[in-house]
């Protein structure tokens, strides 16, 4: 990373973590969604954007995990281990899942994800004995550790935060060890990958199982947020809208599903105004961003800097190469 | 049994109308690699545009020209050169990814426009209930039966007894090579978007009635007509028909004998069993993969 982005990254974390002091009650609970939001939508990036797998089960994955983690608090689990096994869960159920990815690519991918999300959406509303079908699971404490409870609004926040400031440092170091450049490779040209000795069938099922995991791990934060979940919160608009986030924010880029998770949080209250109309400028925006920079924010705004340091053109989009060589 | 013939036809009825839309996905598939991921919302919104005459004082056949006029102009002719143009350029994702931001447009336009409740929808014909065997079959099925299936046949002829329909097959074999003989590449494609257009109306008109138009009933539809598509061949509009008919038919006996709670769950599990083990789907030829 560029020292600019070191002081970016540095500043942004700074602002996050002070930021919420100012707010009112709701607008921690709106930090806190864009947190669990942002670690999915990583989670996703890592998926689609690295290792270039369109899921539509992302939303699915943080079902699994919230409901993982909420019965296991239930039955009087310590939250540290619900957690893990929410991330544990999904990584093995994402696994198997990777393995239509070894089949088929792109739209075909999409739409088996695309059945997994609605098969897991009609355990989760029938199988009453296990999930409370339809009236869901309530009463998901929020944990406490050594004395410091979360149960507050800011704690809460600080705790989710912090739990995202791990996982993204993790991911980062991921990405940037072997693995990650691999599963770049594997987006590029997994032809050339292979060729070159790399085993594109094991990177490919951990890239989707590793981008699941991140997905539990956000449902495991966002039970004891919300304290409530039911299965329509999971359904296939979770997934959809969470792949607009990743686009949106800017697919591939590490920064990027922050960015679209801020906006997708942001978005509804600045355009209140607007009351009902929001989801169509909403639709409207992704359709001219898709149609003017389909690289996303991010990436809109790493051309513009370099635009103005380099004074030359910028490089092929990502999402350009990978049209070039499908 | 009587309950089985009257399960398979209302199943055939809603198969046929499945068979629709899937068939329009299929076309647009083939001569532009457009995934529509908002077909469901383009069953969904015809309804509407009829409504609306409706409302400001057309008679229901008039009405039905409407919608069907306003449905060319709008998810045939903007839907092309407004979305589908621009993006094609980026390759399919950004597509995808628009088809879907368009499927939440229409979504919410409808429910802000019309409020989020069902509104009733006239039906083709009288309602009559004719007895068969002991089986109670609809005059409602049978007319949904008869016109989607002229449809259908409608378009088997164009495609495969016209010039007209051979130039566009053509044209989704091998664009370059039809362009080569002289075939006009470009107005094909618009044509495919077009004949999209007139069948989802066909299939809103048919599934309306039963439904009641709502702003939801494109999920739905959407999925139906996507699974419909895989599971018969995603290139192959003979495909698309028996996905149609299979799904329709699986749904309402699914829901009969195994469990109405689970009654979407058999397609989708059939959806995996077939990309995994058949991806081209029952009728699809294989898709070359270039390096």
């Amino acid at each position: 990373m560029s020292r600019l982005g070191v002081i970016a990254v540095v500043a942004a974390t700074a602002f996050f973590a002070i930021v919420p002091l100012f707010l009112k009650p709701y607008g921690i609970y709106l930090s806190s969604t864009w947190v669990v939001l942002s670690i999915a939508a990583m989670g996703l990036n890592l998926t689609l954007g690295y290792a270039g797998q369109v899921s539509l089960a992302q939303g699915a994955f943080v079902g699994i995990g919230a409901y993982t983690a909420a019965l296991m608090m239930h039955a009087g689990v310590p939250y540290p281990i619900c957690f893990v096994s929410a991330g544990l869960v999904c990584f093995a159920i994402g696994w198997v899942l990777g393995y239509p990815a070894l089949r088929v690519q792109h739209h075909y991918l999409a739409f088996v994800t695309l059945a997994f999300t609605a098969l897991v959406f009609l355990v989760f509303r029938n199988e009453e004995w296990l999930t409370g079908g339809t009236y869901g699971l309530s009463g998901i404490a929020r944990p406490s550790f050594f004395g410091w409870s979360t149960k507050g609004a800011l704690s809460f926040y600080y705790f989710s935060f912090g739990i995202m400031v791990v996982l993204t440092a993790a991911t980062w170091w991921m990405l940037h060890s072997p693995w990650g450049r691999a599963f770049v490779a594997l987006r590029e040209n997994p032809i050339r990958a292979l060729s070159l000795g790399l085993d594109t069938r094991r990177y490919t099922l951990m890239a989707f199982a590793i981008g699941s995991s991140l997905g539990g791990l956000a449902g495991a934060v966002f039970a004891p947020l919300v304290q409530y979940i039911e299965p329509l919160s999971f359904a296939l608009d979770l997934s959809l809208n969470l792949l607009l986030m990743v686009i949106v924010g800017g697919s591939g880029y590490f920064f990027g599903p922050f960015v679209g998770a801020l906006i997708a949080v942001l978005l509804p209250e600045w355009l209140r105004f607007i009351q009902g109309y929001y989801l169509v400028c909403y639709a409207i925006l992704v359709m001219l961003m898709m149609a003017f920079c389909p690289f996303g924010i991010v990436g809109l705004l790493e051309r513009g800097i370099k635009l103005v340091i380099f004074k030359r053109n910028p490089p092929q989009s990502k999402l350009q190469s990978e049209s070039a060589n499908p | 049994m009587a309950t089985f013939i009257q399960l398979l036809v209302s199943g055939l009825a809603t198969g046929a109308i499945y068979a629709l839309a899937a068939v329009g996905f299929t076309l647009l598939w083939q001569t532009s690699q457009t995934i529509n991921f908002a077909q469901g919302e383009f069953v969904m919104v015809p309804a509407f545009f009829i409504l609306e005459a409706m409302y400001l004082g057309a008679p229901f056949w008039l009405a039905i020209l409407i919608g069907i006029a306003l449905s060319l102009l709008l998810l045939g002719l903007t839907f092309k050169f407004i979305i589908v143009d621009p993006m094609i350029k980026h390759g399919v994702l950004p597509l995808v990814i628009s088809t879907i931001a368009l499927s939440l447009f229409m979504k919410e336009m409808v429910k802000n426009l019309y409020s989020a409740n069902a509104q009733p929808f006239p039906s083709l014909v009288a309602s009559y209930d004719f007895h068969f065997f002991g089986a109670v079959i609809s005059s409602q099925s049978l007319a949904v039966l008869a016109v989607a299936i002229s449809a259908v046949m409608a378009l088997h002829f164009l495609l495969h007894k016209t010039r007209l329909g051979r130039a566009m097959q053509a044209t989704a074999q091998n664009p370059t090579l039809a362009g080569i003989l002289g075939i006009p590449v470009r107005r094909m494609v618009l044509y495919t978007f077009l004949i999209n257009a007139v069948l989802c109306a066909i299939a809103s008109i048919l599934i309306s009635p039963i439904y009641l138009a709502k702003f939801i009933n494109g999920e739905t539809l959407g999925i139906a007509a996507f699974l419909a598509a895989i599971i018969g061949g995603f290139n192959q509009v003979r495909g698309a028909i028996l996905g149609g008919f299979l799904i329709g038919i699986l749904d309402n006996l699914s829901a009969a004998y195994i469990s109405s709670t689970y009654r979407s769950a058999p397609p989708l599990l059939i959806l995996i069993v077939i990309i995994m083990w058949r991806p081209q789907g029952l009728l699809g030829r294989v898709e070359e993969r270039t390096v």
